[in-house]
């Protein structure tokens, strides 16, 4: 995870003039190297107390856990960057994964590819529905993806019946993808790298990834200079979507046994890890290596408190201080960033 | 209630047919019934009615007390939560606060204090907490929707290592009897029903019939002009957040009686009910638009459905797509409505209505009624 340093840090929205644009583009650079700090000490403090925690099992299930959370991070990255949010990638994951499952068992001779695909698409299907209501019918995507979260959880609900898939139904091959070790890392793992940078370079890099930020910053604006607003902000879900499929896709591999609720109330994880890592909920703001870092940063602080001989009923208090904190954070740098922009002299908000 | 001047400053963007300046207790009767709550009531009608007709027991006096009883928590929190929405804010920190009060209670009855005192730390935990979220939102200017994301997680959490995976459910049978007590002796009205009722009564007024509801319209529909006429936003919402706080508080002291346990669990994920009944019952996410007794639909309509499903013998399973679809709908079908008569508009009368400016669209909320 060590590609966010030597990233190339968009600016933060199209907003300041050129001249004064570096002061606004070191904002997001000093934001996630800050995150990146907090993972570094956390690990190495752990490290420290108890040299078990970077075993080779540790590692390893370090690495597992976060990639879940940091794929679906990313997806949300994109959404959130929109000035939109999805709150039903947790029902997705759970459709995807229960769906990667039962093909399993329905069709025991499709190759894993396929079925691997197969997950995906269900998440891409599931995130364009939402991209379209979202879009077409102007509907806040709180409320749809609201309304969704329910839906594709009570369609999962109703598709497994009270059944579950057992690792055994699984082909031997798709099991092991878990453990595959690529580089040094799991295979899950390394997708998630993948997936991370390559969302990343595209959000930099690409005419239509800078004009999610547009969007997210004045929509009437991207839509005024000539943006496609909507197709850009149904492609946002939609490759949401499909991550959470993916994220869906990973969970079956890791695990094994799926039900239907698998991924309940990930979404709020997900947001969490989402604002953590910088992604500011108003749009227009953050960085994918930000999100899969805050992903990371909750997934360390998940591992590392039974470690600390910290009860473990105090990780869900620790993960909300920090949600808060970090949005704090983030509010000091966008006023200090604001004074610096204005020349000094002027009131924040 | 004299009508100030600046209410025609402040609400530009409110559509002339349900503009708030006319005065008279008609006005305020008409905007009350005003055309954007009527589906969820004519969706309870014939929730109700459907349900009594078809299926079995559904009317019976039992399962009505049992319908309110199950509403209740979920009826008072969508109380203050609809202030808060109509103000453009959201608090989703509620069933945690819910929960964290539950949980205090749970450990103050165990450590020996009378329920009588504990109720009333309870509600100044509820008010604390619902306090921190208002200062986080208004001194610090940070989004409701983070602030409330993260107060959830952290209340959620401090309710876990207060209790633990322990369940404190040893209330006196006296307290948890008296919980579910019917009014008066009344077969299938549970007192706290007639609470909810008054509760809904006292807020509607607030809401539709004083000046600081008024305001609270204004403050949604414009938040910068509200604050140029006068209205003190801050204060105005940090102390609705502490409303909703002390609010939750208290469904917090009622579910923990009405079910006689404390549990770092309970009421998990209920926020997103809460927010799904204010949103059915006509209230716009993005402020400045609402009702309180859109909202009580919206809460009984869930309810019923709820309840007649179960009744009918269909797994919680469907109840979930049902919820989801009619919110969905709840909020397309206007959306709807109002694009096809935005096109149906300048083809009969192109000179009196002109087409809807782009940035309207944003908030389509707003224009539907005309």
């Amino acid at each position: 995870m060590s590609t966010p340093t030597t990233a190339p840090t968009p600016s933060t929205t199209g907003a300041p003039p050129p001249s004064t644009a570096r002061a606004a583009r070191r904002r997001p650079q000093v934001r996630e190297l800050g995150v990146l700090l907090a993972v570094v000490v956390l690990i190495a403090a752990t490290w420290l107390h108890n040299p078990g925690f970077l075993s080779h099992q540790g590692v390893r299930d370090l690495f597992l856990g976060a990639t879940v959370l940091a794929v679906l991070a990313v997806g949300q990255a994109l959404v959130l960057i929109t000035k939109n949010v999805d709150l039903s990638v947790g029902s997705v994951m759970g459709l995807s994964a229960f769906g990667t499952g039962i093909l399993f068992v329905t069709f025991p001779g499709l190759p894993v590819p396929v079925v691997m695909l197969a997950g995906v698409l269900i998440g891409l299907a599931c995130g364009l529905a939402n991209g379209l209501l979202v879009t077409t019918v102007q509907v806040p995507a709180l409320v749809v993806t609201l309304g969704t979260l329910y839906a594709y959880r009570g369609l999962n609900h109703w598709w497994a019946s009270g059944g579950q898939v057992n690792a055994h139904d699984m082909p031997a091959s798709f099991l092991t993808l878990g453990r595959v070790p690529v580089l040094g890392v799991p295979l899950p793992a390394a997708i998630a790298v993948v997936v991370v940078v390559v969302v990343g370079l595209y959000l930099a890099h690409f005419r239509s990834g800078r004009e999610l930020y547009a969007i997210g910053s004045n929509a009437d604006a991207a839509r005024l200079s000539g943006i496609p607003a909507g197709r850009r902000v149904i492609t946002a879900f939609a490759v949401n979507g499909a991550l959470a499929g993916l994220a869906g896709v990973l969970f079956a591999a890791r695990y094994g046994t799926v039900d239907s609720t698998v991924g309940t109330g990930m979404e709020l994880q997900v947001v969490a890890a989402a604002v953590v890592g910088g992604v500011a909920i108003a749009g227009g703001v953050g960085t994918v290596y930000g999100a899969a870092l805050g992903a990371v940063l909750l997934t360390t602080i998940t591992a590392a408190l039974p470690i600390w001989q910290i009860d473990q009923f105090w990780q869900q208090a620790v993960v909300g201080a920090l949600i808060l904190a970090a949005i704090g954070l983030d509010r000091l740098l966008a006023l200090r960033t604001a004074r610096k922009l204005r020349g000094g002299g002027a009131r924040g908000a | 209630m004299p009508v100030a001047p600046e209410r025609v400053i402040s609400s530009p963007a409110v559509a002339p047919a349900t503009g708030p300046d006319r005065p008279g207790g008609a006005r305020r009767i008409a905007s009350l019934l005003s055309l954007r709550e009527s589906p969820v009531i004519a969706a309870l009608v014939v929730a109700l009615l459907g349900a009594s007709l078809f299926v079995d027991m559904f009317a019976s006096g039992r399962n009505i007390s049992f319908l309110l009883l199950s509403v209740a928590a979920i009826a008072l929190m969508a109380l203050p939560m609809t202030l808060i929405v109509v103000t453009g804010e959201i608090d989703l920190s509620v069933a945690s606060t819910l929960a964290l009060t539950s949980a205090t209670l749970g450990v103050l009855w165990e450590s020996g204090v009378p329920i009588e005192s504990a109720l009333w730390i309870c509600l100044a935990v509820g008010a604390a907490l619902g306090a921190v979220n208002g200062v986080l939102v208004t001194v610090m200017g940070l989004p409701s929707l983070a602030v409330t994301i993260g107060t959830m997680a952290l209340y959620r959490g401090l309710a876990y290592v207060l209790l633990g995976d322990r369940a404190v459910a040893s209330y006196p049978q006296s307290w948890v009897s008296g919980a579910r007590a019917p009014f008066l002796g009344i077969q299938g009205l549970p007192w706290i029903a007639v609470a909810v009722l008054v509760l809904a009564v006292l807020f509607a007024v607030l809401l539709h019939a004083t000046s600081i509801g008024r305001s609270l319209f204004d403050i949604g529909n414009n938040d910068e002009a509200a604050r140029f006429t006068g209205t003190p936003v801050r204060w105005t919402k940090f102390w609705l957040f502490t409303l909703s706080g002390v609010v939750a508080a208290g469904a917090g002291v009622f579910w923990t009686l009405q079910y006689g346990t404390s549990r770092a669990d309970t009421a998990f994920g209920l926020e997103l009910q809460v927010v799904a009944a204010v949103l059915l019952g006509g209230v716009s996410i993005f402020g400045g638009v609402g009702s309180i007794l859109g909202v009580m639909c919206g809460v009984l309509l869930l309810g019923v459905i709820r309840n007649a499903l179960q009744l009918f013998g269909l797994s919680s399973e469907v109840l979930q797509i049902v919820t989801g679809l009619i919110l969905i709908a709840s909020v397309v079908t206007p959306n709807l409505v109002a694009k096809v008569r935005a096109r149906r508009a300048p083809a009969a009368a192109p000179v009196a209505t002109p087409a809807p400016a782009p940035s309207s669209t944003d908030r389509p909320d707003n224009g539907e009624q005309s």
